[in-house]
């Protein structure tokens, strides 16, 4: 089985990296970009029957750092 | 003073760190992150800057999750004393024995020079040989440096007088211009500033040297 982790700054947390692409894409020519905001995803190959349970304990232990870090997990 | 430095894969600042204590007369032991066990007897560790695991997902993420680590964290939660420094900082606040988060400085640059800074509190066993307000020079190098915590987090902060450095001029977007921080029970210190760069005239700056012999000084008892 799969699981795909997204990781993202939680709102409110400033992103130095999202704001450097969005002046980036201003730059480029890309009128009207309002926000950027960069994230990651971990995708996570597992043994068949790990249940959400232990991805989220991942996600709290290791993955994310909750303190300015939001995730979300998909399984498939 | 008996000090113990740790040594992740990736840590480059772990023999500076050991002179640092050494300049100070202390005894060194380094210690590899395998160990699961810290050495009998040591009355301070030491957290080194540096790059452990490549700053892979999360600056000092890995490093926290090491074997070594958990070692520190009884050692802090028994009373011991902690000085991380730089990435040993970022390490600190992974492990939770600091609050708050180190993130990418705010102009995205990894930025090294030699910083002011201002002693925000000397009631502290790591801060005892400055005065309260007196300025330094200690040098910088990170990418990561920029201290970030929600406003309650700040106000405790400083009303517990936790801050002990302050940047003169803030390079890297710090929030309150923080760049070091102690623990509730003022025995674990994390900065940004590397003082282990500036303890002897060779460094080019000595300003460092105040904090270790304030360690020595107040652990040589201990």
């Amino acid at each position: 089985m799969k699981a795909r982790v997204h990781v993202m700054l939680k709102n409110g947390v400033l992103d130095p990296q999202g704001e450097a692409v969005r002046h980036a894409l201003g730059s480029l020519g890309f009128d009207g970009v309002e926000g950027v905001r960069q994230g990651k995803v971990i995708d996570l190959d597992l043994a068949d029957g790990t249940s959400e349970a232990t991805v989220k304990e991942m996600c709290e232990k290791l993955l994310a750092n909750t303190v300015i870090e939001s995730y979300q997990i998909e399984i498939s | 003073m008996r000090a113990g430095v740790i040594v992740f894969p990736g840590s480059n600042c772990d023999r500076d760190l050991a002179e640092g204590f050494k300049a100070a007369g202390a005894d060194v032991t380094m210690i590899w992150h395998k160990e699961t066990a810290l050495p009998d007897g040591l009355d301070i560790i030491g957290v080194p800057g540096g790059f452990s695991f490549g700053d892979y997902l999360r600056c000092g993420a890995i490093a926290a999750q090491s074997p070594i680590s958990k070692a520190v964290a009884e050692f802090a939660g028994k009373g011991g004393y902690v000085l991380g420094i730089c990435n040993g900082f970022q390490i600190l606040c992974e492990t939770g024995l600091l609050p708050g988060v180190l993130m990418r400085n705010a102009t995205l640059k990894f930025i090294c020079r030699n910083q002011g800074l201002e002693v925000v509190t000397s009631s502290s066993n790591f801060t005892s040989n400055y005065k309260v307000g007196q300025s330094i020079e200690i040098p910088i190098a990170h990418h990561d440096g920029n201290y970030s915590a929600d406003p309650e987090l700040l106000a405790q902060l400083k009303a517990e007088d936790r801050i002990a450095f302050r940047y003169l001029d803030n390079p890297n977007g710090s929030a309150a211009d923080i760049a070091g921080i102690l623990s509730e029970n003022r025995r674990v210190l994390g900065m940004m500033p590397h003082p282990e760069r500036a303890v002897s005239g060779q460094q080019g700056c000595e300003d460092g040297l105040a904090m270790f012999k304030s360690l020595a000084e107040a652990l040589v008892a201990a």
